[in-house]
């Protein structure tokens, strides 16, 4: 007889427990109050604590974003720092709701892993940094460089392939942490540093003068990064996926945080699907009509995020680029409100 | 009488002369000991010049040419400041209460000074042998301490009334994490290891093999692998969403580790003891748990304090590999400071890694100062 309670108990303490993951995370979310967010242990820009103890960053932004198109505050929200090795494990068992970690959306990740890339928030790739008294204009003319990069990553691979097919001898100075990497490139060890250009970006800051070194135009590998959820719920994905397009929406249609309230009484047809005057959009997902209002009032829109955290006015100082609107010169390209 | 003139008598004894400066003071020390043959002599400038070239360059990074107020990077940018820059602690300024506190909230903070207060009032009483009230003093620091300090970090709340809002583990960090992560695996791994290490003295069969297997297991794995399964393998293994808190985690992991070690440096010290002491102890009518408690033990343990010395300030050092499990210890904290950009300048990290490295000196070297104190005060090792 006690040996069919016990298995009995203990399936329905799991199911009491797993059933409360499997109902949709919105549910799961909605009653606890916050979000749980998944971001990485420091990346400057995207995802890195300030000296007061705050989350700032692209990524962190777009956290607060879900938060606010929830529940309307973009405050309720909680930051878990995960390393690049516990981010999919985190998200898998249900430790985070939403993964915002500069993760690059590949394939096998996408299908293999049992996840879902909401949309890209950064076309990062790999690019090179050099001193600009090298007189150097193009990765092309880099033939017999030595390039400093760190051992065992996909970027010394992504290296040997782009000087090997446009048939450029170079040697690789490779160091195992990214300080010395910089150190190395700062004492003049080689002349080129390479890894992501949003890193780039970061490192030259540490430089002895940034402003002597250039990041040339040439961009060697695809990083799309973006906000990950898990499998299998669709209505959280659909959240995740329609916050990043509300606020790329957003930027196009001229919406910022400080005229969102304006743009209220707005005569175009866009700007009010977008914030809630018609239709009813934010029922379609689950939230209220206000949704993308929420999100554009309390945390902003991509172009805002993108210039308060990696702009050009920021320490980093990264130009809009590839992530541009379509509309200006770039590839980021949101389906409508409609 | 015309002779007396070619003798001299003395009449009185001669003064007392000085010795000769050449072998007396600051100026005979070095005579003797370092400049006392050739080869010593060109030794001694050979380290001297060593010792210059390390310490000069250390003397103006730290303090030379250090910025030490600032409120951006712009005051320790090397184009801004004008030259060379060395440490930045104008960072470490504006960080030092992310590096004691982690991200803890400002207005609960009070409360880890609280703790920190309660261990420094509770262990330096129970450390200082002459300080009395030792029963009540242990009694407070292994039992209450343990439930206040948890209470005051985590929070209070009965049902619907908070008396203490609740701070999660998530945002401690630095040097709170540090200790705590530390002192919870040296007052658990010592008495768990002292059991452990009976244990594989024991002749029943079962209690031996049981205590085999766990050491053998725990050293086995490096710690690395443990806090690694403890964090990304284990909620792989619980039903999906039941989560345990990641501190705890670790905290088990740390404490069941160290405890192996502690259970081998103590079973070094249970062989050192005669077999005269524990036939004795026997012939006394003793039974087991009072000649461990009063023989055995106390003799034991004193003789492996540098071994328990040691395993504890390997512990203390090891927390820093929290990290890996997305914890902030205080390097981790300092290191993910580094992603500041409002901060970022070439001595960023030294001066961080710097300021770390004092601090976990001043920790390790604390202990081993007063191990060695406890040595000479309990005449251990037979001293010649």
């Amino acid at each position: 007889m006690s040996k069919k309670i016990l298995p009995l108990v203990l399936g329905a303490a799991m199911g009491v427990a797993a059933s409360a993951a499997h109902a949709g995370t919105l549910e799961d979310v909605k009653a606890k109050g916050f979000v749980q967010c998944g971001v990485s242990q420091g990346l400057p820009g995207f995802s890195n604590p300030d000296s007061q103890g705050n989350w700032t960053g692209l990524d962190v932004d777009l956290c607060r974003a879900v938060a606010a198109a929830v529940f309307g505050d973009a405050s309720a929200v909680k930051f878990t720092p995960l390393s690049a090795k516990e981010r999919f494990t985190a998200l898998q068992s249900g430790e985070v709701d939403i993964l915002s970690r500069n993760t690059t959306w590949t394939m096998s990740r996408d299908t293999a892993l049992g996840l879902n890339f909401a949309g890209v928030n950064y076309y990062d790739g790999q690019g090179f940094m050099v001193r600009k008294d090298l007189g150097v204009t193009s990765a092309l003319e880099l033939s017999g460089a030595s390039v400093c990069t760190n051992t065992g990553t996909t970027t010394e691979l992504n290296v040997a392939d782009y000087f090997r097919a446009n048939n450029m001898p170079y040697e690789i100075v490779a160091f195992e942490k990214a300080d010395e990497v910089v150190a190395a490139y700062d004492a003049g060890r080689c002349d080129v540093y390479t890894t992501d250009a949003s890193g780039l970006y970061a490192q030259r800051l540490k430089l002895s003068n940034p402003g002597d070194h250039m990041v040339l135009p040439e961009i060697i590998s695809k990083e799309p990064l973006g906000p990950v959820v898990r499998q299998g719920d669709d209505q959280w994905f659909n959240i995740a996926k329609w916050t990043l397009n509300a606020m790329i929406n957003a930027e196009e249609l001229g919406v910022t945080s400080e005229n969102v309230d304006e743009m209220k009484g707005s005569d175009n047809p866009s700007v009010k699907r977008l914030l809630g005057t018609e239709g009813a959009f934010g029922e379609a997902i689950g939230l209220s009509n206000d949704w993308a209002y929420n999100i554009i009032k309390n945390v902003g829109n991509y172009g805002e995020s993108f210039n308060a955290n990696v702009g050009p006015d920021t320490p980093l100082g990264i130009a809009r680029g590839i992530n541009a609107l379509w509309s200006k010169g770039g590839i980021l390209y949101a389906p409508p409100v409609r | 009488m015309a002779n007396a003139d070619m003798f001299h008598i003395r009449t009185e004894e001669a003064p007392v002369m000085p010795a000769p400066v050449s072998t007396t003071g600051v100026i005979g020390w070095m005579r003797q000991n370092l400049f006392s043959s050739i080869p010593n002599t060109i030794l001694t400038i050979i380290g001297i010049l060593i010792a210059y070239s390390i310490i000069e360059p250390f003397i103006k990074f730290a303090f030379v040419d250090a910025i030490w107020t600032g409120t951006d990077r712009k005051a320790c940018l090397p184009a801004e400041a004008g030259g060379y820059v060395g440490a930045c602690w104008a960072y470490v300024e504006a960080y030092f209460p992310q590096f004691i506190y982690g991200r803890y909230p400002v207005e609960e903070i009070y409360r880890v000074n609280i703790v920190y207060a309660m261990f420094v009032v509770l262990l330096v009483p129970l450390a200082m042998p002459s300080a009395p009230f030792k029963a009540i003093n242990a009694v407070l620091f292994l039992f209450v301490f343990p439930i206040v300090a948890y209470f005051l970090l985590t929070g209070l709340v009965f049902g619907d009334t908070v008396i203490l809002p609740i701070v999660e583990t998530p945002v401690w960090g630095g040097l709170l994490v540090t200790l705590v992560i530390a002192v919870t695996g040296i007052v658990a791994s010592l008495p768990l290891g002292i059991l452990l290490a009976l244990g594989r003295r024991s002749k029943m069969p079962i209690v031996k093999l049981v205590s085999v297997i766990f050491i053998e297991f725990w050293r086995g794995v490096p710690l690395i692998t443990v806090l690694f399964m403890s964090s990304v393998m284990l909620p792989l293994f619980l039903p999906e969403g039941v989560v345990f808190d990641k501190l705890l985690r670790v905290l088990i992991g740390v404490t069941l580790f160290s405890a192996a070690y502690m259970a081998e440096v103590v079973r070094g010290g249970l062989q050192a003891i005669p077999k005269g002491q524990y036939e004795g102890a026997m012939a006394l009518g003793l039974r087991f748990w009072q000649m461990m408690g009063l023989i055995i033990l106390p003799q034991a343990l004193k003789l492996v304090i540098p071994g328990i010395v040691n395993t504890f300030i390997g512990l203390f050092k090891d927390t820093t590999l929290v990290l890996i499990v997305g914890m902030y210890d205080l390097l981790g904290q300092i290191q993910s400071s580094f992603s500041d950009p409002t901060w970022s300048t070439p001595t960023q990290s030294h001066s961080g890694y710097l300021f770390a490295a004092m601090v976990f000196w001043c920790f390790c070297f604390g202990m081993s100062r007063y191990s060695i104190f406890m040595e000479k005060k309990l005449h251990t090792g037979h001293k010649r």
